[in-house]
């Protein structure tokens, strides 16, 4: 079983006592804990079940390389999937519970997989559900999706917060571990600007684990002294639980900080998500053991061997009584002497090389340990339980020699530089046979913008595996990156350290060499998707090489530990399968985050109130106060119509466009887009801009003009204004501004960069106030100020002049066919304005009206809306807009690509309006005019669709504007248009204009 | 005004601020002197602001930059500045009611910034005279120092209230990060 040790465990404090549960049960732990620890100190091995076969799983691992201990952290709101328990810190009052199994861990129905895994094979899911091809959208993939996925997705609101932080440095170092730790002090030392990021809670890495002497002290003292030493240095950044997450171009890095996980904190964040700009980036993450490919690898007791001293050194914890070592390389031989040292049994270390004479394996066999050469485990026997191994011959094919009891196996396959780092940002790797690894390439480093190297990696990333080696490496990979960063080297020495010295390792992918079909079956390499040795060979045998295809073939690293412990194995094994060599396979692509990080992490502040901005005009408050309905125009935030009392929103609609075409109606135009262009050359440019003439307009006028791409398509119309000689005002729809002052700014700058023009947005500078309808000249003459009489402000005209006091530029301008002025005034009198056009127009039954009544009162009129008429594939001409382009320009915006052949195509469907034949009904927005035959590809053919429709309040009727081929020749033709609830509605075609044609009533 | 206290800093919603849009080459003599002759502010290197009195002149762009003054005042040195930019390829406009403006002043006032824009606010590295048009989270903005520990920030007066909440986020107790430490 697995149990507390009495003694031991250099990371726990023995005199605290947490309370934790797990499933339901109560167990408790120490301060220091992981929960992976603390479940191991109270026997509860079984952690979980893996993804396809369900089989029970526990830790292999003791960090965040782990693939199988993933649980639901916290209940409701503050749950959490797939939270890894050997980086969970254990707090009071943690609560966890398993995943992926039904119904209870123990008893996993789901668990008949496993007996059925001759019949899931590699590529299962792609070879089994593919036919009949309509099962896969109604049968297999509902069912799939409910099976899959390791942890159930939170159903509620995140309670917690999150937020970024943004830091600049000149050098990240990545990783706490001996090598992060004497970077960040050399380049400390140099002066350089420091953020040092280590994953876990503490300082060192594995070397307080595996032991050696720096300085000729215990490595502990050392790396106690050298974070002294970095507090010191306020150019020093030290942060613990902050992981590095990704590194992306141009030296941007993500750090991932969890701030509360380990001790929930009211009004904290969660957790903080850094955004480094480093000058360099040093990776010092270290390296990761590999698993050894025997049958049954994956029952729970089979640890890693780096792991299971982890759990007895720093926690005291011991994953049985009765550990068997299995290794090709001559660290693992430091678990036999750490279990040795605790107090537990070793019945013998299987070294699967021919000899093993290294100073490690002497030091155990003068301990009085059993060590076996040339022996391999031919299989685990057990099954939610280790309960011993068969000893076999490595070289041979698993004949079973002799039984061994025991309830723990440590494995050690060697290790893996985390190289991941190196690549995210296009580092190479070069394969390394003596230690048969993957190791950064230090001629194809990652390069910054000016293709200078801009990361180093340092340590046992680097490849340099023992204690002289990291340190010598670290030493000197500083120092060359303080000499890129053009700073004098301190004088920081180079430390010296010792341990003892290792044999070299013997690779070893499938064990034993000759394992058959049966046992290779059994081997797990990747445990959380249970990907095998077998199901590799079978993905070759199929003809699968790239080992980027294998990959998703067969799932392989593709679980949520992305491969850290698999990858190498799983290549190797594919390189043999394909009788290639490892390099020539290649690895597979690592990408961020290093280990997912939460979504919270990365919405940061982004949430709630602030998930988006929201753009308010002056008046907003007054919409609020007047029960306004809301429609987001952009990012603006604008009043659809103002219900009162118990009225519906089409009720109110109805009774703002009626009250507007028959007293008087106020609309907040404030978001309307208002660019200044002034300068010498401003006519030429507004002339070149729009597809009218506008350099014409004589000042005090104004003019309707419509603005096209380069390739034709209508994308912006308003009312341009002269203001004086050199100045012109340019007005665009609300949610155009901004894009058409970048319109603007990017042909002034980048092609007519000779025209002498200045552009200025003021669309926030001043509040715009629409006053519509018969009565709007006498409210305006009310509040007094200047003449808005029909001589002295005739329709299109402007003037600057005062209304009750407030300096305002009154246009004389009507997007509704009603008498209507639009008032500017400087932003901030906005509502001062509004409210006295309120309180001046109750005589005249003035009511504020939104947006939709807006459309309405338009589309009454027959004119067009960018959005509604224009989709970016419309030019003018097909609008019936002839009127607004210049024959006269030499040039504009659009002008060559409305003349190309199938912009002047006849068969262009062209605006009309559409009248229901009965009056009551109103098309479908978007709905097409069916056609007789079918087109090209065997659908119904069609001749035309609604771009605007709504019921008329003021015709009692449906109108609609429609884009039909032919359509301005076929007056009084009725067409078929489909609702979406299957019935058919008859609309006349009709001319667009349905009110006032003549238009007189704008004109009084 | 607003004003919201925590211990990292003291938010406050400023009332409106004269503020003027002016453009033009700022490589060019006759626009430099134009400017100083009407403001009295001598011109702004690059990413710089210069304060005078109850005025301040910041760098925008090659081609722009930024008059603050009273309220009171603003429409009147536009005008001013108009008529003197007559025979020159000059503009200046008003924009203060475009504009919202916040003090964000505290201990951590450069952490609380830091959360939300992409600067280098270390000390020694953004300091009191220094310009910076950025971003906060989603918007444009730009700010800069009035003292050792406090900011300036102006955004647009539409998202004023996304700003605010913003700087109140970032700024709530118990958020403090540790970064920074004094210039040496």
């Amino acid at each position: 079983m697995s149990t507390r040790l009495a003694t031991g465990g250099r990371l726990i404090d023995r005199t605290s006592r947490l309370e934790f549960s797990f499933n339901g049960k109560r167990f408790w732990g120490h301060t220091g804990d992981t929960l992976a620890s603390a479940l191991l100190a109270n026997d509860q091995m079984l952690m979980g079940r893996s993804f396809k076969y369900h089989r029970p799983r526990s830790v292999v691992a003791s960090g965040a390389e782990e693939p199988n201990a993933l649980v639901a952290l916290g209940t409701d709101a503050s749950m959490e999937p797939n939270a890894r328990v050997t980086t969970t810190e254990l707090f009071q009052g943690l609560s966890a519970r398993s995943q992926n199994h039904w119904p209870s861990l123990d008893y996993d129905i789901g668990v008949l997989n496993s007996y059925a895994a001759r019949l899931m094979p590699a590529g299962f899911y792609y070879k089994t559900f593919i036919h009949p091809r309509p099962f896969w959208k109604h049968v297999f993939e509902p069912f799939i999706r409910q099976a899959a996925g390791l942890g159930p997705a939170p159903k509620h609101r995140d309670p917690d917060t999150y937020e970024h932080f943004n830091a600049f440095a000149d050098l990240v170092v990545i990783g706490g571990g001996v090598a992060g730790l004497h970077a960040a002090r050399v380049a400390g030392e140099a002066g350089l600007r420091v953020i040092l990021m280590e994953q876990t809670a503490t300082w060192g890495g594995r070397s307080p684990v595996d032991g050696g002497l720096i300085n000729e002290q215990p490595v502990q003292d050392w790396i106690l002294e050298t974070i002294q030493a970095l507090e010191t240095l306020d150019n020093v950044t030290l942060r613990l639980r902050c992981m590095a997450a990704g590194i992306y171009d141009h030296g941007y890095m993500l750090g991932y900080e969890r701030l509360t996980d380990h001790a929930p904190v009211d009004g904290q964040p969660r957790h903080r998500l850094w955004r480094v700009r480093a000058g360099q980036i040093l990776s010092a993450g270290g390296a990761v053991e590999r698993p050894l490919s025997f049958a049954s690898n994956d029952v729970p007791g089979v640890m890693l061997a780096s792991a299971l001293r982890d759990y007895v050194v720093n926690f005291g914890v011991s994953a049985g009584d009765r550990t068997v070592i299995v290794t090709n390389n001559d660290d693992a031989y430091r678990t036999a002497i750490a279990l040795h040292e605790a107090g537990l049994s070793v019945p013998a270390v299987l070294d699967a090389r021919s000899e093993a004479n290294g100073d490690l394996p002497n030091q155990v066999r003068a301990l009085g340990i059993r060590v076996e050469v040339g022996k391999a485990i031919a299989k685990v026997k057990g099954g939610k339980r280790v309960q011993g191994i068969g000893m076999c011959l490595q070289a041979g094919e698993g004949a079973v020699l002799e039984e061994i009891e025991c309830d723990a196996v440590a494995m050690s396959g060697g290790w893996s530089p985390i190289v991941h780092f190196w690549s995210h940002t296009g580092g190479k790797l070069t394969w390394d046979a003596a230690g048969a690894m993957f190791r950064p390439d230090p001629n194809r480093p990652p390069t910054g913008q000016e293709g200078q190297p801009n990361q180093s990696v340092a340590g046992a990333a680097n490849g340099e595996m023992t204690l002289e080696a990291t340190l010598a490496d670290a030493h000197a990979q500083t120092r060359e990156a303080i000499k890129r960063a053009k700073v004098k080297l301190p004088k920081t020495p180079a430390p010296k350290a010792y341990a003892p010295s290792e044999a070299p390792l013997a690779p070893v992918w499938i064990m034993p060499q000759g394992a058959n079909v049966k046992l290779r079956s059994k081997m797990w390499l990747d445990f959380q998707n249970d990907v095998k040795v077998s199901d590799v060979q079978l993905a070759a045998r199929e003809g699968y090489e790239s080992v980027e295809h294998t990959k998703r073939y067969t799932t392989l690293g593709m679980a949520t530990d992305q491969g850290k412990l698999s990858n190498i194995n799983g290549l190797a094994v594919l390189a043999d399968q394909l009788g290639a060599e490892i390099p020539q396979v290649g690895t597979t692509t690592f990408r961020p985050p290093y280990t997912p990080i939460s979504m919270g992490a990365i919405a940061g502040e982004a949430r709630g109130e602030i998930f988006q901005p929201l753009r308010r005009t002056w008046m907003n408050a007054w919409h609020e106060a007047n029960a306004a309905y809301w429609e987001p125009v952009g990012h603006w935030r604008r009043p659809y119509c103002y219900p009162r009392g118990g009225e519906t929103h089409s009720d109110a609609v109805s009774r703002e466009v009626l009250n507007t075409r028959e007293n008087l109606g106020l609309f907040d135009a404030s978001t309307l887009g208002k660019l200044f262009v002034k300068g010498p050359d401003a006519g030429k440019f507004v002339d070149l801009m729009y597809t009218n003439m506008m350099s014409t307009l004589k000042i005090g006028r104004c003019r309707y003009g419509l603005m096209c791409s380069e390739n034709g398509f209508l994308s912006d119309d308003g009312v341009v204004a002269r203001i004086n000689q050199d100045t012109w005002l340019c007005h665009t729809t609300s949610g155009g501004a901004d894009r058409i002052h970048g319109h603007m700014e990017e042909w002034l700058q980048t092609e007519w960069w000779d025209l002498k023009v200045h552009v200025a947005n003021l669309t926030e500078q001043y509040a715009q106030i629409a006053v519509v309808g018969p009565n709007a000249r006498d409210v305006l003459e009310d509040l007094g100020g200047m003449d808005v009489s029909k001589t002295a402000l005739s329709f299109m005209d402007w003037a600057d002049g005062t209304l009750a006091g407030i300096p305002v530029r009154v246009f004389r301008i009507s997007f509704s066919g009603e008498l209507s002025y639009e008032i500017a005034a400087p932003a901030a009198l906005g509502l001062d304005l509004w409210e006295k056009l309120h309180e001046a127009g109750k005589p005249y039954s003035a009511m504020a009206y939104g947006t939709e009544a807006l459309h309405i009162l338009r589309a009454e009129k027959g004119f067009i809306m960018i959005g509604d008429e224009t989709d970016g594939t419309i030019i003018p001409q097909d609008l019936g807009l002839n009127w607004a382009i210049s024959k006269k320009k030499e040039d504009f915006l659009g002008k060559r690509a409305q003349e190309r052949s199938h912009m002047t195509d006849p068969k262009r469907w062209k605006l009309v309006g559409l009248e229901t034949v009965t009056p009551a009904d109103v098309l479908t927005d978007g709905a097409y005019a069916t056609a007789e035959g079918q087109n090209a590809n065997g659908q119904g053919a069609v001749q035309g669709r609604v771009t605007s429709t709504y019921f008329s309040p003021t015709l009692q009727r449906g109108i609609a504007m429609g884009l039909v081929l032919n359509g301005p020749d076929r007056m009084g033709e009725v067409l078929n248009f489909p609702t979406t609830d299957g019935r058919i509605l008859k609309a006349k075609i009709v001319d667009q204009v349905f009110y006032d044609k003549e238009g007189e009533k704008q004109n009084v | 005004m607003s004003e919201v206290m925590t211990p990292l800093a003291t938010i406050t919603a400023l009332p409106v601020q004269g503020m003027l849009t002016i453009r033009g080459a700022l490589a060019d003599a006759d626009f430099i002197n134009t400017i100083q002759s009407v403001t009295g502010i001598e011109v702004p290197a690059q990413r710089a602001i210069m304060t005078s009195g109850d005025q301040a002149l910041a760098w925008m762009s090659p081609d722009e930059l930024l008059l603050l003054c009273p309220l009171a005042e603003a429409a009147k040195t536009a005008a001013g500045l108009t008529t003197a930019f007559a025979d020159q390829f000059a503009m200046a406009v008003e924009v203060s009611d475009a504009r919202a403006v916040f003090d964000i002043i505290g201990p951590h006032a450069r952490e609380v910034l830091a959360k939300l824009a992409p600067v280098d606010l270390a000390p020694g590295m953004f300091e009191p005279g220094e310009m910076r048009r950025t971003r906060l989270a989603q918007v444009a903005a730009a700010f800069w120092m009035t003292g050792p520990d406090s900011f300036r920030v102006i955004a647009f007066q539409s998202v004023a209230q996304y700003v605010e909440d913003l700087l109140i986020t970032a700024a709530r107790p118990g958020t403090q990060v540790g970064y920074f430490t004094p210039a040496p």
